[in-house]
């Protein structure tokens, strides 16, 4: 059924009907309206049973969850920025245990500087935790892939986070079409762990393992997610079957046959990146994009697939490999070896700076008449990066940098263009 | 053997009886019903023989009355949740783990929230007769886990969790804790200096703060009463709620203790006032163990290494009073010497 929602009362909703059973949360913006509209599901009694744990810190919320997941509960919660930050060794340990949670992120910045807006620096800090990572296009894609991510986790034994840009899809009114319990019910089995902590058949779980065996388990972990490589497809399809729309996938490709020039992305900056592949389009400019939902595993062979015959690759990328630039074109120009495709990074929407069509038009006129640098940072003001380096060259005390470079800027409130 | 209505709580049957002139625990005159799960030959043997734990280790002799205890409360219907740390490391190395209970560990700060989970999920599967132990040493009870125990007590879940306080990290090679002593060496507060050792702070009693948070059962005990250890394990395991038991378990190579002397060190504690034993039942002590031959304190310091430096040829006096100044404080706000109610 179509309604009009906040983003983060789909996924509420939608999470619900997934039948959670043990549901932990600590509140972070912009993810509060996800753990609050579920606070109120459980307590209504329209989940049920479930049980909600208010937890006193993000640590402990990816904790109760690992407890929770061991003693065969399906588990969920949802966290934000700074909070992957404060729970990421439980993070490590719940793939490491090969936990199905499912936690969504709601993607924002990391300080310092401290900001709440989105870009994707929190969770491409942890693309390496072993979890898979889903980001989410679309409100109704962002719905649809928690119902695929208890799937999926359940099926391969490892856990899923959806990624969810921040305010953008999380606090953003659109048209959902809601999916059915009965639809959930159909796609989504009850829970059966592969390993559990039972009295009537004790196991020791979180064992030491030294070197004797340690590559072997981490060796599984990466096994499995290849294997999901297969497997996102294959639900994918039948989630189609059941719900009667396209979400998940490994990727999306848009105006992609013929292209020479391809804008890789990830979330839900490719709607912007799609009207301005339409503009170009009209123009006979033969562009089209791509939008990774699967981050990890890496879809390797579906973007060479993609991607052949293509000139060039520019991926708009909201997150800084500080010290070396994009964190996605260094994976796409593995996946492109040896296929002479030139790729570009474009530095975008850092802390919720807005991409708009104009910006992007002007990189991807660039990218077209090869006239695209490989690193380029959107709508930088290089002009307050000067300033605050002369200051730092006449004074060795010159103060803390982020307040020098506000007050040149002489903004009195958060602008995002 | 066990209520808990309307806050009144009942602990199991307590029975005292000590040969003359010795403190072992006549178990064998005691009725059946009443002796201790350990001489029971059909006790479940929690934390199994065979385990890679130092000689006298104080930890794994509580860790296996303490399970086993909670075992029997239980009817053998427990799952358990560990603190990384020398326990978890010295019985799991595969194929070789030492536990016969349901057992997770999965990092140093989070036992106590890994055993909510365990708890929530239980409760929602409608497993009402299995519950949860959560356990780990000093450091990952009042130092990296603190913020968790925090929590899960506030919340009041389901869970006992056992701190096994050998006062220092000596799966990492002996470093200071918060539950480290005054005055104590280790390799972080070496004994060397103007004053060797562990600072004079504040000190932190996690007991006394677990009880702050008004949960139903909060008490201390010591491997020098094992039957003590045993008794609050049963009436904590008869108690819904958080619940909390924080062990004193001498550590022979972080101590500097003979591994022989492990029983001897934890009772010199308790006789000279510097571990008190007590419990406390929603926030208020309701028992202590009476010190029954009152030692000073430098009879237990002198009994280790880590606080030889206050000795020698020129004793420092006056740190050795701070720290019987510590054991007389015990002694009057828990009443050790005190008749009366007795734990």
């Amino acid at each position: 059924m179509f309604r009009q929602l906040e983003g983060s009362q789909a996924i509420a909703e939608t999470v619900a009907m997934c039948r959670p059973e043990v549901i932990c949360a600590y509140p972070i913006t912009p993810q509060t309206h996800i753990v609050e509209g579920l606070a109120t599901l459980v307590k209504n009694g329209t989940l049920s049973p479930c049980e909600y744990i208010n937890v006193e810190s993000e640590f402990a919320a990816m904790s109760v969850a690992i407890g929770a997941s061991a003693a065969g509960a399906r588990a969920y919660t949802a966290t934000a920025s700074q909070g992957i930050l404060f729970m990421a060794e439980a993070v490590y340990n719940a793939s490491g245990l090969g936990l199905p949670i499912v936690m969504t992120v709601g993607n924002r910045a990391i300080g310092a500087p401290i900001n709440i807006w989105n870009d994707h620096t929190d969770s491409m800090s942890m693309r390496d935790a072993g979890w898979i990572q889903l980001y989410a296009e679309t409100n109704q894609e962002a719905a649809d892939l928690h119902i695929l991510a208890f799937r999926l986790a359940e099926e391969i034994s490892l856990p899923v986070m959806v990624c969810v840009d921040g305010f953008i899809l999380t606090h953003a009114f659109e048209r959902v079409d809601m999916p059915t319990q009965e639809q959930i019910d159909s796609y989504l089995p009850p829970y059966a762990p592969r390993q559990l902590l039972d009295v009537d058949e004790p196991v020791t779980i979180g064992a030491m393992v030294g070197p004797e065996a340690y590559t072997e388990v981490r060796y599984l972990a990466h096994h499995r997610q290849m294997d999901a490589l297969e497997l996102i497809p294959r639900l994918s399809a039948e989630f189609r079957e059941t719900f009667g729309r396209d979400s998940g996938g490994l990727l999306h490709t848009y105006r992609t046959e013929d292209a020479e020039t391809v804008v890789v992305s990830l979330g839900s900056v490719n709607g912007t990146i799609k009207d301005v592949i339409d503009e170009f389009r009209d123009e006979g400019v033969r562009i089209g994009a791509i939008s990774i939902c699967s981050f990890r595993p890496f879809p390797m062979e579906s973007l060479r697939v993609a991607l052949a015959g293509v000139r060039r690759v520019v991926t708009v990328e909201k997150s800084l490999a500080i010290g070396l630039g994009g964190n996605v074109a260094p994976e796409v120009r593995e996946a492109l070896a040896g296929m002479g495709i030139s790729v570009a990074t474009i530095i975008a929407g850092l802390g919720g700076r807005a991409i708009t069509r104009s910006s992007l038009r002007g990189v991807f006129r660039d990218a077209v008449e090869e006239r695209l640098p490989p690193l380029t940072f959107l709508d930088l003001d290089l002009d307050l990066v000067h300033r605050q380096l002369e200051r730092e060259r006449a004074d060795r005390r010159s103060g803390p940098a982020a307040e020098s470079m506000l007050k040149d800027l002489g903004a009195v409130a958060s602008r995002v263009g | 053997m066990e209520a808990a209505t309307n806050g009144q709580t009942v602990g199991p049957a307590r029975v005292r009886f000590y040969q003359t002139g010795t403190f072992t625990v006549g178990n064998r005159l005691l009725d059946v019903s009443v002796q201790s799960v350990q001489s029971d030959p059909r006790r479940n043997n929690s934390l199994n023989s065979g385990h890679r734990a130092c000689q006298g280790c104080g930890e794994a002799l509580g860790a296996r009355y303490a399970l086993d205890a909670a075992m029997r409360a239980t009817k053998n219907r427990i799952v358990v949740a560990n603190a990384t740390g020398c326990l978890e490391v010295f019985s799991t190395p595969y194929p070789e783990s030492s536990w016969r209970v349901p057992w997770l560990h999965s990092l140093f700060g989070n036992a106590p929230a890994v055993a909510t989970g365990i708890a929530a999920a239980l409760k929602v599967k409608g497993k009402d007769d299995v519950r949860v132990v959560a356990q780990g040493g000093d450091g990952g009870t009042v130092d990296i886990g603190f913020g968790c125990l925090s929590g899960m007590f506030e919340r009041n879940d389901d869970v006992l969790y056992i701190c096994y306080d050998n006062e220092a990290y000596m799966n990492t090679g002996v470093q200071r804790s918060s539950a480290t002593p005054a005055g104590a060496k280790t390799n972080t507060t070496p004994g060397v200096g103007e004053e060797p050792g562990n600072v004079f702070g504040q000190g932190k009693s996690v007991p006394l703060i677990a009880m702050a948070h008004g949960i139903p059962y909060v008490a201390t005990a010591s491997v020098a009463d094992l039957r003590d250890l045993e008794y609050k394990v049963q009436k904590a395991m008869g108690l819904h709620g958080a619940r909390y038991i924080h062990v004193h378990v001498p550590c022979p190579l972080g101590w500097g203790s003979a591994p022989s002397d492990t029983i001897r060190v934890a009772r010199l504690a308790i006789e000279s006032g510097l571990f008190p034993v007590f419990e406390a039942e929603w926030g208020e002590v309701t028992g202590r163990r009476r010190i029954r031959d009152l030692v000073p304190a430098q009879a237990y310091l002198e009994a280790q290494g880590r606080f030889r430096h206050l000795f020698g040829k020129h004793p420092d006096t006056r740190r050795i009073a701070w720290i019987q100044d510590i054991a007389n404080r015990n002694i009057r706000r828990f009443g050790l010497l005190d008749e009366g109610v007795q734990s």
